[in-house]
């Protein structure tokens, strides 16, 4: 049994963002696969959950124009299933396919993943690493961030006051030129948390330069994160062995890992170093195919 | 704070007042008195908890009972015919794949599930799908092949 004193089921989001103003304190819950167990562990009086679960339109997946949109309550079951996640976006099946096990993944949302600010989401590197969009509905209506500029700090997510994450917007590339590819290290391959993950997105041009990417990484900071001096060092260049050290060097001086009893720091940094020249290999390799 | 849900379990309605920090477990085992259902880890670790909720496994240590309302519940008890048994939970026992049993409902819905999205798992693909269900005693090699067995009978 959980201590909760009030709990509602709002069915529109201005009703939850009316409620959100009334009662600040109130705690948005999702799927709770996360929120409940802290809860169990941090005992709260007057704890109040403000549940989204009969928000109509929060559910889907869908495509219209350049953009695939994907609500915030869409379970990691449902990211595996569906067939435009796969076609348009399929990091973010391999993301889904790295959560938890099966009854997890059939109740925690993608929304709640990234709203928890957890440091190891899979799913956070696998949208940095597609640049998506975050469609945040608030007291002033909605407004649309981009997911690099989401994660304040630890645990610390940029919702301010009665805003509730409604949409995540993930821009379509040309996959002839275009591919993403996402890597958990960790030491089950299911039911762990990653001891770092790595997702890396690269667009060539025609001379088969690296014309676009970016590389993202999970459980290497306070918070998930770009490596933005390996980025700007990859544009205009060819990928070589050589190039890819390079890039692996400088996200790890990027990196700012830390030990826990999962791993040392030391053992971050060499994953950084590796994972992301495999990540940008495997995504080349894939583009085309 | 109560709220009243209605929702089918194991193919009967049931209209309940829960407290809105009621898990579905407790409904589960101590109003419904359905004692198959395991509690665990109640920490969404185990899956010894595990019910089919609109046919999908979930832990229902973190499910909250709320959340069953105009939901299809399956518990073991629902799962086992009147008399005897289904063909998995008989190959289950055919195989030692339960031991002390704590594990075993849960085991067998989460099979169950799995063998409803993949009439023909391989190996990988099973051990991937049972991966939220621990088990303390067989080793799980009975397991994934009572699951097989199952699989390859039902598919002749
Ligand atoms: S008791 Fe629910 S997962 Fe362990
Ligand atoms: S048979 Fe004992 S835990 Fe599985």
């Amino acid at each position: 049994m959980y201590t909760v004193d009030y709990y509602m089921e709002p069915s529109s989001l201005d009703e939850a963002v009316q409620y959100l103003q009334k009662q600040p304190h109130a705690k948005v819950i999702a799927g709770g696969t996360d929120l409940l167990l802290r809860m169990a562990k941090n005992k709260n009086d007057n704890m109040t959950l403000l549940s989204l679960k009969k928000i109509s339109g929060l559910t889907g997946i869908h495509q219209e124009g350049e953009s695939l949109f994907i609500g915030s309550l869409v379970t990691f079951h449902d990211l595996q299933t569906s067939s435009l996640v796969k076609e348009i976006c399929d990091v973010l099946k391999t993301a889904a396919d790295y959560v938890a096990g099966p009854q997890i993944r059939n109740v925690a949302t993608i929304g709640g993943n990234l709203c928890n600010g957890a440091p190891s989401a899979d799913s956070a590197p696998a949208l940095l690493a597609l640049d998506a969009r975050l469609h945040i509905y608030g007291p002033q209506g909605l407004r649309i961030a981009s997911i690099e500029d989401f994660y304040l700090g630890p645990k610390k997510v940029d919702l301010q006051s009665a805003e509730i994450l409604q949409a995540i917007e993930i821009p379509i590339t040309d996959s002839s030129r275009c591919n993403t590819h996402y890597i958990k290290y960790s030491v089950r391959k299911t039911m762990d948390i990653s001891m770092l993950g790595c997702a890396a997105f690269v667009c060539m041009d025609q001379d088969e330069q690296i014309e676009k990417i970016r590389i993202a990484l999970g459980t290497a900071a306070p918070t998930p994160m770009r490596c933005k001096a390996a980025e700007n060092f990859a544009i205009g260049k060819k990928l070589s062995s050589n190039v890819l050290y390079d890039i692996g060097e400088l996200a790890a001086k990027e990196a700012k890992p830390r030990t826990s009893w999962r791993a040392s720091e030391e053992l971050r940094t060499y994953l950084v170093r590796e994972l992301s020249q495999r990540a940008i290999r495997v995504a080349a390799y894939k583009i085309g195919r | 704070m109560n709220r009243d849900i209605k929702c089918i379990v194991n193919g009967r309605e049931r209209v309940l007042c829960v407290n809105v920090g009621e898990t579905l477990l407790e409904v589960i085992r101590d109003r419904l008195n359905l004692k198959g259902t395991k509690k665990g880890c109640e920490a969404g670790e185990c899956g010894a908890c595990t019910v089919l909720v609109d046919g999908r496994p979930v832990d229902s240590c973190i499910f909250l009972a709320v959340w069953a309302d105009g939901r299809e519940i399956t518990t073991i008890e629902g799962h086992t015919p009147a008399e005897g048994l289904t063909d998995l939970q008989q190959n289950f026992v055919d195989e030692g794949a339960t031991q002390c049993g704590f594990c075993t409902p849960g085991m067998i819905l989460t099979a169950q599930a799995l063998l409803e999205d993949n009439a023909n798992p391989t190996e990988q693909e099973i051990r991937y799908g049972m991966a939220g269900n621990f088990c303390r005693c067989t080793g799980y090699q009975a397991i994934i092949k009572a699951i097989e067995k199952t699989a390859t009978n039902r598919v002749k």
